[in-house]
C-alpha cells in the first residue's frame, strides 16, 4: 500500500483563555496574558513555592454537558480533553458512523492522570490508611491513559487507542503517532491531542527543578518571557486540544473542511540528559522532520517554538534553529508568554493556534519578548503581529525525559505532492 | 428504623449520587435495567449506604446477597437486614 496523505479536518481547544478556538485565537491576537497570581489558591497546599503564578482556565468547566456515566471516570484532565474533542468533531463534521467502524482511533495524552484526583486518592490513603471511601471512578481519573480512554469512551470509538504519555511533548507526539497510523493505512481518522490540568503540585514539580519563573510574582502578566533577556523560568498553565486527522480520500469524499496537511513528524530522544536540553539533539529532530516531510529548511515559513521561558531551554532551541535555518532566516515565536506552559496540551494548543495564523496570514509574536537574550539573538523573534503568506509551519515540542518532537504542517493543495 | 425511613434515605442517596429523578424511584424499579446503574455504581452505592446507615458490608459474607438484589425493594430489604444484624 502506498503512503497516504493526512489532512487536518477539525480542531478544538480548551485554553487558559477559555473554552473553544475563538477564545484562544482572540486571546492571542489581543496580545493579552492569561497568567495570573495563584498565591491565594496555592498557599494552603504548598507553602514554600518560589513561583506563585499560573495560567488556569478562565471559566468553569461545563461538567453537566457530559453525561454522568461518562463524567464519573473523568478528572479535569479528561473532561477538558473530551470538550476539546467535541469541538473538533463538530467543526470537522466527521460522521458518527466512522467512530464504530474500527477505522477511527484516538491518540491522546497527558503528563499524568488528573492531578486533583491523584491528590484526593493519596489524601484518603495517607490520612486514613484506607481506600474504602475512594470512589469507583477515581482510578479511571488518575490512570496515565485517562484522556485517551475517556475520549474513546465518550464518543464510542472502536479503533486503536494510543496514549504516549510524553510529559510536555505528549500531545505533539500523539499527533505524530496518529499521523503515522493514517499515513500507513491502519486508520482513516484519528482524534489526536492532549490535555493537562494545573495544580499547586504541578507548579511545585517545576519549582523544585528550578525551572519556574519567580521574579514576576507581583507582575504575573510579565512572565514567562520566551527568548527574552530577562526571562527567569516558565509558568505552568492548563488546557486541552484536539485535531481531527483524516486520510485525504476520506476527507475529500465527504467534502470536509481542510485546515492543513500534516507532512512531517520526528520524535527522538535527547539521550544524554532527562532535564537539560541539548541543541544537538534538537537539530537532529528538526532535520528528521524536514526529511520526513521531504522539504528543505528554506521552505519553512514560520516556526512555532517550544520556548517556555527557561534560560537553558530557550537558548538550546534558538541555537538549534539557527544551526538548521541560518541567521534570522525564519520568523519564530512562542505562545508561552500568553498562556504559560500548558504542558502536555501545549503542542496541540499551539498547533491549533498556528493553523489560525496560517489561515489569516498573521503571525502572533511572543508576548513579553522585548530584548533577545544571550544565545537567542540569531533567530528572528518579533514583537508585533507580522503579516504574510504562510504555507509551511514547523512546530517544536520538548519534554522532561529528553523527548523531542517536531511536526510540520503545510497548507493543503490537491496537486501538492 | 421504619421501612419508610429506609426507603426515603436510600432514595436520597440514589438521587444525589446518580443524578436520578425522585419520581423514577419506586419499590418495583429495577436498579440496573430501569435506573441504569452498573457495577461501578454498585461499588459507590455500598460505600454511601455504609456511611448513611452505619453498617459494614463484608464481601465474603454479603457478596451473594448483593448479587441477588435486582429491584429497589430488594435493596431496602437488604439494608433492613444489615441494620437489624447490628
Amino acid at each position: 500500500m502506498s503512503l497516504r496523505r493526512v489532512l487536518i479536518t477539525g480542531s478544538g481547544t480548551v485554553s487558559p483563555f477559555g473554552l473553544g478556538r475563538e477564545a484562544l485565537i482572540n486571546g492571542l491576537y489581543s496580545g493579552s496574558s492569561a497568567v495570573t497570581s495563584l498565591k491565594e489558591q496555592w498557599n494552603d497546599k504548598i507553602s514554600d513555592l518560589n513561583c506563585w503564578v499560573g495560567a488556569p482556565l478562565k471559566e468553569k468547566l461545563p461538567l453537566k454537558s457530559i453525561g454522568r456515566k461518562f463524567r464519573r471516570t473523568m478528572g479535569n484532565t479528561a473532561i477538558m480533553g473530551v470538550l476539546a474533542a467535541k469541538e473538533a468533531i463538530e467543526n470537522s463534521a466527521v460522521s458518527d458512523n466512522i467512530f464504530q467502524s474500527g477505522r477511527c482511533g484516538v491518540s491522546f495524552s497527558s503528563t499524568t492522570g488528573s492531578t486533583h484526583s491523584l491528590s484526593s486518592f493519596f489524601k484518603e490513603y495517607y490520612d486514613k490508611a484506607s481506600l474504602k471511601n475512594v470512589s469507583s471512578g477515581l482510578f479511571f481519573q488518575v490512570m496515565s491513559h485517562t484522556t485517551a480512554a475517556n475520549v474513546a469512551h465518550a464518543f464510542n470509538i472502536t479503533g486503536r487507542v494510543i496514549s504516549p504519555d510524553a510529559a510536555c511533548s505528549s500531545s505533539a507526539q500523539a499527533i505524530g503517532l496518529g499521523f503515522e497510523a493514517i499515513k500507513h493505512g491502519i486508520q482513516d481518522v484519528m482524534l489526536c491531542g492532549g490535555s493537562d490540568e494545573l495544580d499547586a503540585i504541578v507548579c511545585g514539580t517545576f519549582d523544585l527543578l528550578n525551572a519556574t519563573s519567580y521574579r514576576y510574582n507581583d507582575h504575573p502578566e510579565k512572565t514567562p518571557r520566551p527568548f527574552d533577556a530577562n526571562r527567569d523560568g516558565t509558568v505552568c498553565g492548563e488546557g486541552a486540544g484536539c485535531l481531527v486527522l483524516e486520510a485525504e480520500e476520506s476527507a475529500l469524499s465527504r467534502e470536509a473542511p481542510i485546515l492543513a496537511e500534516v507532512i512531517g513528524f520526528s520524535t527522538l530522544s535527547d539521550g544524554s540528559h532527562l532535564a537539560q536540553p541539548h541543541s544537538e539533539s534538537i537539530v537532529k529532530c528538526i532535520e528528521g522532520a524536514l526529511h520526513n516531510a521531504g522539504i528543505a529548511p528554506g521552505d519553512v515559513d514560520y516556526i512555532n517554538a517550544h520556548a517556555t521561558g527557561t534560560l537553558l531551554g530557550d537558548a538550546a532551541e534558538a541555537e538549534a534553529i539557527n544551526k538548521v535555518f541560518g541567521d534570522k532566516a525564519v520568523p519564530v515565536s512562542s505562545l508561552k508568554g500568553h498562556m504559560g506552559h500548558t504542558l502536555g496540551a501545549s503542542g496541540v494548543l499551539e498547533l491549533a493556534a498556528s493553523l489560525a495564523m496560517m489561515e489569516r496570514g498573521k503571525l502572533v509574536p511572543s508576548l513579553n519578548f522585548e530584548l533577545a537574550g544571550e544565545g537567542c539573538r540569531e533567530i528572528d523573534c518579533f514583537k508585533s503581529v507580522r503579516e504574510g503568506e504562510i504555507n509551511i509551519i514547523m512546530k517544536n515540542s520538548f519534554a522532561f525525559g529528553g523527548i523531542n518532537v517536531v511536526l510540520i504542517l503545510r497548507r493543503y493543495k490537491k496537486d501538492n505532492d | 428504623m421504619t421501612e419508610q425511613t429506609i426507603a426515603q434515605r436510600t432514595n436520597n442517596i440514589l438521587v444525589e449520587l446518580f443524578e436520578l429523578e425522585g419520581e423514577e424511584l419506586t419499590p418495583e424499579s429495577s436498579l440496573y435495567e430501569e435506573l441504569g446503574l452498573d457495577s461501578l455504581d454498585s461499588v459507590d452505592l455500598i460505600v454511601a449506604l455504609e456511611k448513611e446507615f452505619g453498617f459494614k458490608v463484608v464481601r465474603s459474607v454479603d457478596e451473594e446477597k448483593i448479587r441477588a438484589i435486582r429491584l429497589l425493594k430488594d435493596l431496602y430489604g437488604f439494608i433492613e437486614e444489615k441494620i437489624n444484624q447490628g
